[in-house]
């Protein structure tokens, strides 16, 4: 009997840890742009709580496009584009680039509603006890606030760290990119796909789950 | 700076096409939309009334649409059924993926709504002689209806931009058929350029459509 040659094989451990070697990466995309994100989207919520109709014409319309166009188109559009003016970034850069861009678009208006729940007497009795402008921020804005809209930024964050897998579009081999090429080689789509959701919904579960229930504690 | 000739003549030359695929876009983001809201009401009837094998089906499905990326759905539909011998097409993929996840976050959105109105409504109807649906369909669902319209129109903005992920199956609506003709021409960043002013332009008008409804719908 001849022998038969399969260009198929089985799902073996060690596929296990590609797998998790690229959860590590999508990690490690999710953890960078959503920090920096969060930086710039707290300045930007401030700019465009302090300035007004100036921000609202300028800052805010820019924002608005990042969350009006699908990430995916922004990710391919920023990845072509990047070459034309001649920057020359690979596919981790250039996601990490987008994904932080519209991680601040989103943190802007939850930062800014932050800064907006805190009431106006408050922060006068802040600084008639002699805080200067940036210790209200600090001291009384920032605890306050920040309370008022964590859960929210939470949501954004989770979201953001879902929304990672589209950076697969460009070839950065994060978690689901990982499953695909597991899938071409095993066709094994359901096992591995299941390893793959088990763990989004393992690292995002219980912090929504968290989330919700400080959510909870704080509004009694 | 710029070594790169742009060039928009054939973008414009494919433009009918785009906006031809934009209608698909759309037509699959409103089906998505209704299926879902239907869906998303029974799911959150029954995680509010129902116990047993009902509340942890309900229950599974939102926590799966809400805490796993919706690419990550997407590809579950598409390839994960393939497993079990169902093939569906790219259209049929990407409507029950859109569908699943709609459900699955309008489903919490009108579980907060239901929870807003006070029982006691509920029992105030009931003795002035209506029925559980009479009750339901004229006194609740209407109240429901004006706490979650704002949320139902951010999911319906959700919907277009989530159906962007379609170019990843292989469904030919406005990212797949800008996917298409770019790898065509070669002329990626200028049909991806075109395609997110149509996705911001759909988004606006879906804003606005919403904004002028609502006017009109709830006036008093």
């Amino acid at each position: 009997m001849e022998p038969t040659i399969s260009f198929f094989s089985g799902f073996a451990p060690k596929d296990l840890l590609f797998l998790g070697e690229a959860a590590v990466r999508t990690m490690w995309i999710s953890v960078l742009s959503i920090s920096i994100g969060t930086v710039l989207g707290v300045i930007f919520g401030w700019i465009l709580y302090e300035g007004k109709w100036a921000a609202a014409l300028t800052v805010a319309p820019i924002l608005d496009v990042f969350r009006s166009v699908p990430l995916i188109i922004q990710l391919v559009l920023f990845y072509n584009f990047a070459p034309i003016i001649g920057l020359n970034l690979d596919p981790f850069a250039s996601g990490v680039v987008i994904l932080t861009i519209y991680t601040a678009s989103l943190v802007a208006s939850v930062a800014r509603g932050g800064i907006e729940a805190v009431d106006a007497p408050m922060r006068r009795a802040a600084r008639s006890l002699g805080m200067s402008y940036w210790q209200d921020l600090r001291y009384v804005v920032l605890p306050i606030g920040g309370r008022a809209v964590f859960p929210a930024w939470v949501g954004v964050a989770l979201g953001v760290m879902k929304d990672s897998a589209l950076v697969s579009v460009l070839g950065y081999v994060e978690l689901l990119k990982a499953s695909q090429i597991l899938i071409t080689r095993t066709q094994e789509p359901f096992l591995i796909l299941s390893i793959a959701g088990a763990f989004y919904f393992a690292l995002s579960y219980p912090i929504s789950r968290y989330a919700a229930s400080l959510e909870r504690k704080w509004a009694q | 700076m710029f070594d790169y000739n742009f060039h928009w003549r054939p973008v414009m030359k494919s433009l009918p096409d785009l906006l031809e695929a934009a209608m698909l876009t759309l037509q699959v983001a409103v089906l998505a939309m209704i299926l879902g809201i239907v869906i998303g009401l029974c799911l959150a009837l029954i995680r509010l009334h129902m116990r047993g094998p009902l509340l942890w089906l309900a229950s599974t499905w939102v926590e799966l649409a809400r805490n796993t990326p919706a690419l990550f759905q997407l590809f579950f539909f598409g390839f994960g059924l393939g497993s079990f011998g169902l093939h569906l097409s790219p259209y049929m993929i990407v409507l029950m993926g859109l569908t699943f996840n709609c459900a699955g976050y309008l489903a919490e959105n009108f579980r907060g709504g239901f929870q807003a109105i006070p029982d006691t409504q509920i029992r105030a109807s009931r003795s002035l002689g209506m029925n559980a649906w009479q009750a339901y369909t004229r006194i609740v669902i209407p109240q429901v209806f004006r706490i979650v319209y704002h949320p139902i129109t951010n999911q319906m903005v959700w919907a277009v931009l989530m159906s962007s992920l379609g170019m990843l199956v292989g469904f030919r609506e406005l990212s797949g058929e800008t996917q298409f003709f770019a790898s065509r021409t070669f002329r990626i960043f200028e049909y991806f350029a075109v395609t997110a002013v149509i996705y911001y332009v759909i988004v606006k008008l879906i804003l606005g459509a919403s904004r002028l409804l609502a006017t009109r719908l709830f006036r008093y």
